[in-house]
């Protein structure tokens, strides 16, 4: 690929790169199946740390994967290294949309099941008994059970 | 700069001068202006394609259940059987087969190989075409026979312990005569059908029974001892499916006809003319290996996660 490769070297790394990627993807895939118990009965990484080391591994995998096809199949390897950096660092501002937007996310979910808890309580329309303190005439009191 | 005595020197040594200018100044990066500017269509479109999957991920976090991905795409042609993951395996390495394609067209884009160059180009733009009759396949299946679409999503997941129901109330039973029970994180799939109003639930439980009805009692939870009824799954699944898939797919499908446009050109000797090593080769090239970047991604996210 690179250019100072002779053309047999190079036929030679095109078809090393095409193994890599298609074994990452096999043993890929034989991982998913495997954690998701399709293939030993009984046998499943869906909840607690084999989960978190199941993403781990996966989203690992997939960023090799990545690498491999930027810098090899796309030959960013041989290119200078200030376009390499005008096209990789801006990307890395993703690292943070990814924690902020999975964090907003988490907290729609948890608002989401707070106001079902609302909807679901029977709003008490008047409070037993003078409310204490100043009220603004009109303003209707719920209590929460 | 240094070089301004550079001007339009097109007799110069190299078999790519011309390209080295960009309007009488020296290139940045030592690459052309086309590659650069692929380079950089490519970094504006990864972040198109980010904030799709970011979107999936926020909206899969926000929600208390998820359908499951080897649940959903199981379908193989022509088989019966429940292979789960297996197809779109095939359609990763259909990909993989057409960036490996890619890149012997551009080595042989390199060595001034005209023919060389047409015949891989061919077969790449055959793998393309390949991937792009499967995704076919699989939302035709999606859609046709499970009914999912943009609005509307079959697939769930129980979000805690339960028995299903008969329309009257009483739980229903198996053939052995045990209760039909469900747990926690089992899949769904929900049908209607013109004859049966009902529905019909198909849960996971290894032997992928099948209810008539949707009527369901929670078990356990905060829902416990409540009848309701088996809802569909989060909606944002299957418009978060088709939208990424989609635009996928439609790079894919751009791809081709690129592909296709600049092969026929090469045949016709057009780059041949140019003497500057098949470059437009590369960069279509450059936008292929980018297709198969971004399905290294929606493949991780749908199907692995």
């Amino acid at each position: 690929m690179a250019a100072h490769l002779s053309y047999e070297d190079q036929k030679k790394s095109v078809f090393k790169g095409l193994m890599l990627l298609g074994a990452i993807t096999l043993v890929e895939v034989f991982i998913a199946l495997l954690a998701k118990g399709h293939l030993i009965h009984g046998v499943e990484f869906k909840h607690g740390i084999g989960h978190g080391l199941y993403m781990l591994l996966m989203v690992g995998f997939s960023v090799y994967k990545a690498y491999f096809i930027i810098f090899q199949f796309m030959h960013m390897a041989h290119e200078m290294k200030g376009l390499a950096l005008s096209v990789l660092l801006p990307t890395m501002l993703l690292i943070w949309a990814i924690i902020a937007f999975f964090h907003e996310g988490t907290v729609w979910g948890r608002r989401r099941e707070q106001i079902k808890g609302f909807n679901e309580t029977p709003a008490q329309s008047s409070p037993t008994g003078k409310p204490s303190g100043y009220v603004i005439p009109g303003t209707v009191l719920y209590q929460r059970g | 700069m240094a070089d301004t005595s550079v001007t339009h020197s097109h007799d110069s040594h190299g078999h790519s001068d011309e390209s080295q200018l960009w309007e009488g100044g020296v290139e940045p990066f030592k690459a052309s202006y086309g590659k650069l500017m692929m380079w950089y269509f490519l970094v504006s479109d990864a972040f198109t394609f980010a904030g799709f999957l970011i979107a999936y991920g926020a909206l899969r976090f926000s929600m208390p259940t998820w359908p499951e991905a080897d649940f959903v795409f199981a379908s193989f042609p022509f088989v019966k059987a429940h292979w789960p993951l297996i197809f779109v395996t095939f359609m990763t390495f259909v990909l993989i087969f057409s960036s490996v394609t890619m890149v012997r067209a551009v080595q042989e884009g390199h060595r001034e190989n005209q023919k060389g160059v047409v015949f891989w180009m061919f077969l790449t733009i055959l793998g393309g075409a390949t991937f792009l009759g499967s995704q076919a396949y699989e939302w035709t299946t999606l859609i046709k026979g499970e009914n999912m679409t943009v609005s509307q999503n079959p697939f769930g997941r129980h979000v805690a312990d339960g028995i299903y129901l008969n329309a009257d109330g009483t739980e229903a039973k198996n053939a052995d005569g045990s209760t039909k029970t469900f747990v926690k994180n089992d899949s769904y799939l929900i049908h209607f059908h013109d004859d049966k109003p009902s529905g019909l639930v198909y849960h996971s439980d290894g032997n992928r029974g099948e209810h008539d009805g949707l009527k369901i009692r929670y078990t356990t939870g905060i829902d416990a001892g409540k009848v309701s009824e088996a809802a569909f799954g989060p909606k944002a699944f299957g418009a978060l499916f088709f939208f990424i898939t989609g635009f996928h797919g439609f790079h894919v499908f751009s791809g081709v006809l690129f592909l296709a446009i600049i092969m026929i050109n090469a045949g016709s000797g057009l780059y041949a003319q140019r003497r500057n090593g098949y470059e437009m080769v590369e960069k279509i090239g450059l936008y292929w290996h980018f297709v198969d970047l971004v399905w290294v991604f929606v493949f991780l996210v749908f199907y692995l996660l």
